[in-house]
């Protein structure tokens, strides 16, 4: 058999160029299976199965390296009004302390060049995590709008942390707050709701930053931490009996379930928020002033509607789990578009997906086919996120 | 060590099938020092495994790639008579992060499949060698067999594999 260790190909890297997380030893110890993701050597799973982290993840809580995403501080007067030309959010009017999704869109063609937490700290400074797959290329857009940015005056400073210096760890699961609160002392957890972000001095190091997010569902934290101390943090974790390790493996199916694209897989620079169901991200300021990067393309699919959409999938019937790649077929047999992801679903016992189809098919109930090695997969067009998610929101 | 095996393979190829107990004895003898205790058990590169006993191969994945696949999900087997060639694709095995394709270890007829491990997927994770077996073969070729791997050699190739 050809034993796929990993959904994603990788384009191959030299011993040299390939980098490893500074907790990369850490990861072996604990029997972490390392494969090639985004130029990373990363923990693809550690001694559980998928599934038992998975299911750990969704009952008690799970730590996450992530410290291949790219991490950015924007400096500067003009902090604000520089991210608005390159990001979909309304950036001047975010709140102190407060993250958002958001994407980085072409504007002459409205495509998706990333996804992103972006947080208006209260520092001087904007903090950014972007995808470790777009690291290259994010660099090269900030730094060139950077340059045009300043010609014209303004003021502007980017800090890329380089993962040697700066390391991400996701705690995810609705244990994460407990386990968390006993190793942070500056902080009260529970004042610090989802999408809220504020520094904290984590097992004794000041400094860290807190954002109440994450990549599952859950309830969780991405904590933002020196290099030089991160392993002896993830092991105050681990050390706690509730707190067990998770790799890609695990996030990957945990992120299907809660409906949440991968990019490069779900969205890419073919996709627009329109056909990618992501208009939501587009802050209503920035449409009614119908300023955005992308503007002029998405404002016309908004009015006129568009070919494909980003739509969930579930599978009634066991069988074979449909894959990225797959082609999706309509009732009469023509083809209506392709599968972007799909696993096992770990929590429902059911084959999830989520893939484009011709907005024709894209209403909730919609029964399509899936080709998978010659047989065709009953499946069903399913309102998104899978299981429902679990965040620690502010009470109205 | 290695040249006996070599010869011992050659002599199973060669001789009835009648007289295999004789050859295995020569293979036990041949392998006193080794670690394996499994004699009869032949191996791919591409880490299926296959037992033959009066010209039926019954075939299964090893216990690297079960490990390396993770929990098995499901199981997709070639049909009842089924005439495959060697490294043919014959079959899936999906896991949750993703799906494996089966080769044919050898040439042959397919004339049982398990359907146990169709309904419950999780026995090639739990007995690859024994319950978790998955098809068998009515060899056409007993000679392709010396190609495949024993035990020992096939616990040096899967410590340089990394696939």
């Amino acid at each position: 058999m050809k034993i796929s260790l990993w959904i994603f190909s990788e384009r191959s890297y030299s011993n040299n160029d390939i980098k490893k997380t500074a907790l990369y030893d850490f990861h072996k110890k604990n029997e972490g299976k390392m494969v090639p993701f985004a130029g990373y050597l990363m923990p693809v799973k550690y001694a559980d199965s998928i599934t038992t982290s998975h299911l750990h993840t969704r009952k008690l809580c799970s730590l996450f390296d992530v410290s291949h995403m790219l991490q950015t501080k924007i400096y500067g007067k003009h902090k604000k009004k520089f991210m608005e030309r390159i990001c979909v959010t309304d950036v001047e009017s975010m709140g102190k302390g407060k993250s958002a999704l958001s994407l980085f869109v072409d504007d002459e063609t409205g495509g998706i060049l990333d996804d992103l937490i972006i947080t208006n700290t209260d520092e001087d400074y904007l903090y950014m995590v972007t995808n470790a797959s777009c690291k290259e290329q994010d660099m090269k857009i900030l730094t060139e709008q950077q340059e045009i940015f300043k010609s014209s005056g303004h003021d502007i400073t980017l800090e890329f942390l380089d993962s040697k210096d700066q390391s991400l760890l996701a705690l995810q699961g609705p244990g994460s707050m407990s386990v968390l609160q006993k190793l942070v002392s500056s902080i009260d957890l529970s004042k610090l709701y989802f999408m809220d972000s504020s520094t904290a001095t984590v097992c004794g190091v000041p400094d860290c930053r807190i954002n109440r997010c994450g990549y599952t569902g859950e309830d969780g934290f991405e904590i933002s931490v020196p290099s030089s101390r991160v392993e002896m943090i993830a092991e105050s974790f681990v050390a706690n009996d509730s707190v067990k390790l998770a790799g890609l493996g695990a996030r990957d199916t945990l992120r299907l379930e809660a409906g949440m694209c991968l990019y490069g897989s779900d969205i890419s620079r073919e996709t627009t928020p329109v056909e990618a169901a992501l208009v939501w991200t587009i802050s209503r300021k920035r449409r009614d002033e119908k300023r955005f990067p992308g503007a002029s393309i998405i404002l016309k699919q908004l009015t006129e509607g568009v070919q494909r959409k980003r739509v969930g999938l579930i599978q009634k019937e066991q069988g074979a789990p449909v894959r990225g790649g797959a082609v999706i077929f309509g009732g009469d047999g023509q083809k209506i578009g392709s599968v972007t992801s799909g696993c096992p679903s770990p929590s429902l016992l059911q084959n999830i997906a989520m893939g484009y189809v011709d907005s024709k098919f894209a209403k909730n109930g919609t029964e399509v086919q899936v080709a998978v090695r010659g047989n065709k997969i009953s499946m069903v067009v399913t309102k998104m996120p899978f299981v429902k998610s679990n965040y620690y929101s502010k009470p109205n | 060590m290695f040249s006996s095996k070599v010869i011992g393979i050659t002599k199973i190829t060669r001789c009835t099938w009648t007289n295999m107990n004789n050859v295995q004895m020569l293979l036990t003898n041949s392998m006193r020092f080794s670690t394996s205790s499994i004699k009869d058990r032949y191996y791919t590169d591409k880490h299926e495994w296959i037992d033959v006993n009066n010209k039926i191969g019954t075939v299964g994945i090893s216990h690297y790639a079960q490990d390396a696949l993770g929990d098995v999900v499901y199981a997709e087997l070639p049909a009842v008579g089924t005439e495959v060639k060697i490294k043919d694709e014959c079959g899936a095995l999906e896991s949750v992060k993703a799906a494996s394709e089966l080769y044919s270890p050898v040439s042959g007829k397919v004339v049982e499949i398990n359907s146990l491990v169709e309904t419950k997927p999780a026995l090639i994770n739990q007995s690859c060698y024994k319950d978790g077996w998955l098809f068998k073969l009515e060899l056409s070729s007993e000679e392709e067999i010396s190609n495949l791997m024993n035990e020992e050699q096939y616990g040096e190739f899967i410590k340089q594999d990394h696939s």
